[in-house]
């Protein structure tokens, strides 16, 4: 939009919300929200305390080996499902089905089986991620230009050297189009898993404050954690636009 | 009955050539800092074919555009038969280069969305677009939808929509570019008879020479970097002894070689 | 190759249905049970009425908080999409929401509207409405421009061209956001059974946990996201049907 002629940056109104915020809260409308200021505030006491630090760190923890494992073993499944045909179409209907699938439904099941833990949090994790990663490195080989194969092939490149030196690299833009995707699931499964077995994480966090009425307290970590979550999928976005500028002119 | 074809000088032009259809006097068009046309004057025949033709970037799109009435001249005005162009217009039917079909709406639909919008009765506007779906040579296919139809087809229901509103003048925007070689010769013979039989001016806009010299009346050829008319050839072909026969006329091709000896080196 | 497909995929299930069944017989641990055992489970509860009773309930704040966040989503998205001061204000919250993990709202909403049908629906929207503002949104603004062109030449007036291009050409894409929606409610909604109050088939799942009936609680796992699975698959066989020819790709997961 633009005011004045100036172009207003994208997410700028943002700040409008900030200050309606800051209004609602000052007004004393509700006792749920406190106004923005206060939140900030308790914002910088939280962020230096042990428990803060600690939901932090398992989080972030959790989050990363959740995602590492999507990544692993999700995009070798999706590069061999758009290579071999048998795989694929053995996979492919329970690829669609878990992607669609409610997967909460299946967090009691790893809480009996892995424990009340850190174990069942990083599965839960990956589930969430790991299937659009299969699906989109799966479509970002299928789509590989006949051409570039057989120009592989013609040059007589090895299976192997094709696969490195070519293949990933032309699958690269859907890839990591599936990585940002599941990635920004992934987030959505960790604190997800958290709040079902809560008592690790910002989970237990939530827990401590909502019982005790810290709404400022609530809010300074719900500010936090999607500031993260929203830097994340920027910088995944960001990552993405480098490597699509060959994807339109394969 | 086609007017006869001499080569003429432009400045003689007035005195023989019918009135005007379509003038354009000193359009410019800027988007930003970049000029796209600039002060560009030209004036289109009453029942004839005028190709705009040209290397892209040249602005012939765009000058169509505005003459369509899609978008506004930065300074310059459009007069279509006499009156000032602000918009969009009963007078004018545009032909788009990627047919802009309604997916979701089959051939009768299609044909018959022009006079949709105008708010024609159901039943009359489908009267006028099956009488031109026959005359495009899609009978029988009223029912079908775009993603069954070849290119070709498709832009024959792109034709189809802009002669049922009946429009004094048809714009062309590279009609067909988007069609393979075979097609668009059947195209490019339809179209002359369209010329001779419908009486209206059409605006062509193309960037193959031989196109322009096979189906044009007259001929403005544009350059880029700053827009301007290089030159208005009116090739002298005797077009309605035989269609087959025009491409081996040797005014065809030496107007062709002439053209490409004028452009080549604004070619990258 | 129907066929060649159909029998690949028979024995894809009965790969995994067999081997679901081996490990529950060495068994694996505990608390997994047969594939039989389960399916036996599934039965019981399906006879006895029990499953239909808990489904009624769990579709409640499913069904009432889905139709909240399509009206409103794609009314919403639809005003994003037109006008560029709304995109202005509205888009980065449902960016920032579509971004960001909601659920955890999920306490603060119990403290505010309690542990009844209001939170659930609640929970139920804000998982299944940000990508039905998004993608309809998108689809508005990436409607091909040359066929509202097209429309302007010939005369269409600003409702026109809504109404018969604008809308008919976003639809796909509106209708591919809504079934992501469902999608999105059906974890909001089981999220909502399992961490506010259980009932339904949260309660079930919870229940059977707690008395250690894993048969019963694998049951109605399966059965969610059997439900689930053949409800979207339905709804993507409608969008192919209603759209075919006319499909454009999805704007945003």
């Amino acid at each position: 939009m633009t005011l004045f002629g100036y172009r207003l940056p994208g997410m700028s109104s943002l700040i409008l919300w900030g200050l309606l915020w800051e209004i609602v809260g000052r007004s004393g409308m509700t006792f749920f929200i406190p106004p923005l200021s206060e939140v900030f505030l308790t914002l910088f006491e939280v962020i230096g305390t042990p428990p803060f630090l600690k939901a932090l760190s398992e989080t972030s923890y959790a989050f990363a080996a959740g995602v590492f494992f999507a990544l692993v073993i999700g995009i070798p499944v999706g590069i061999l499902m758009g290579k071999n045909r048998l795989v694929d179409e053995l996979l492919l209907p329970w690829v669609n089905i878990f992607l669609s699938a409610p997967l909460t439904a299946l967090v009691p099941v790893l809480m009996v089986l892995f424990g009340f833990g850190m174990r069942s949090i990083i599965i839960t994790t990956t589930l969430f991620a790991i299937w659009i990663i299969i699906l989109n490195a799966r479509a970002g080989v299928m789509q590989i230009n006949r051409s570039l194969v057989e120009m592989a092939r013609s040059f007589g490149a090895t299976p192997m050297v094709a696969f490195y030196k070519i293949y990933f690299w032309a699958a690269l833009p859907e890839i990591l189009g599936g990585v940002r995707i599941g990635v920004i699931r992934a987030v959505k499964g960790v604190i997800i898993g958290q709040l079902l077995i809560s008592i690790v994480g910002f989970g237990a966090l939530f827990e401590l404050y909502a019982n005790n009425f810290l709404m400022a307290h609530f809010w300074a970590v719900l500010v936090v954690l999607f500031a993260l979550a929203f830097t994340v999928s920027e910088f995944l976005a960001y990552l993405e636009r480098r490597v699509s500028y060959y994807a339109a002119k394969r | 009955m086609v007017m006869p074809q001499i080569k003429d000088p432009i400045g003689h032009l007035e005195m023989r050539a019918p009135p005007n259809a379509v003038v354009a006097r000193g359009v410019s068009k800027t988007y930003g800092d970049v000029e796209a046309l600039k002060n560009l004057s030209l004036e289109f025949p009453k029942g004839q074919l005028t190709s705009l033709l040209g290397p892209s970037g040249c602005g012939k799109t765009t000058l169509l555009k505005i003459i369509g009435g899609l978008l506004e001249p930065t300074a310059g005005e459009i007069e279509v038969n006499g009156t000032p162009v602000k918009g969009p217009g009963p007078d004018r039917a545009f032909v788009f280069q990627d047919f802009a079909l309604l997916p979701w709406a089959n051939v009768l639909r299609n044909v018959a969305f022009g006079l949709e919008l105008r708010g024609a009765a159901k039943s009359e506007r489908e009267a006028i677009a099956e009488k031109y779906i026959a005359e495009v040579g899609l009978s029988g296919f009223e029912k079908a939808f775009p993603h069954e139809l070849s290119g070709g087809m498709r832009q024959r229901v792109g034709l189809a929509r802009a002669l049922s509103v009946d429009a004094d003048v048809l714009l062309m925007d590279e009609p067909f570019s988007a069609v393979d070689e075979q097609t668009r010769r059947k195209f490019q013979e339809d179209l002359l008879r369209l010329v001779q039989n419908e009486n209206k001016t059409f605006i062509f806009v193309t960037h193959s020479i031989e196109e322009a010299v096979y189906v044009s009346d007259q001929i403005a050829i544009l350059l880029p970097r700053p827009s301007r008319v290089l030159e208005i050839i009116r090739p002298a072909i005797e077009r309605n002894k035989n269609v087959d026969n025009i491409r081996r006329d040797p005014e065809y091709l030496d107007i062709v070689d002439k053209i490409w000896a004028a452009l080549r080196s604004y070619v990258e | 190759m129907a066929s060649r497909s159909l029998q690949l995929k028979i024995l894809s299930a009965v790969a995994v249905f067999g081997a679901w069944q081996i490990a529950g017989m060495i068994p694996v641990s505990y608390a997994f049970p047969t594939f039989l055992e389960s399916m036996s489970a599934l039965g019981r509860m399906a006879v006895d009425g029990s499953l239909y009773q808990a489904y009624l309930e769990t579709l409640k704040p499913l069904v009432v908080g889905v139709a909240i966040s399509a009206f409103l989503g794609i009314g919403l998205g639809l005003w994003i999409g037109l006008s560029s001061k709304f995109d202005w204000l509205f888009s980065p919250i449902f960016i920032v929401m579509q971004a960001a993990p909601l659920a955890a709202l999920i306490p603060l909403l119990v403290m505010a509207y309690g542990i009844g049908l209001t939170s659930k629906v609640f929970v139920v929207c804000i998982m299944a409405m940000p990508v039905i503002v998004l993608n309809t949104a998108g689809a508005v603004r990436n409607t091909p421009s040359s066929i509202k062109e097209m429309g302007r030449s010939f005369l269409g007036t600003d409702v026109d061209i809504i109404l018969k291009i604008i809308i008919p050409a976003a639809s796909p894409v509106i209708f591919s956001g809504l079934r992501l929606g469902i999608s999105a409610g059906f974890i909001g909604a089981i999220l909502a059974e399992l961490k506010i109050t259980p009932t339904g088939v949260g309660d079930i799942i919870t229940y059977s946990r707690s008395i250690a009936d894993y048969p019963s609680m694998y049951a109605a796992i399966f059965s969610i996201i059997l439900l689930a699975v053949v409800f979207l698959n339905i709804v993507e066989r409608l969008e192919a049907y209603l759209f075919e020819g006319n499909v454009r790709g999805y704007a945003s997961d």
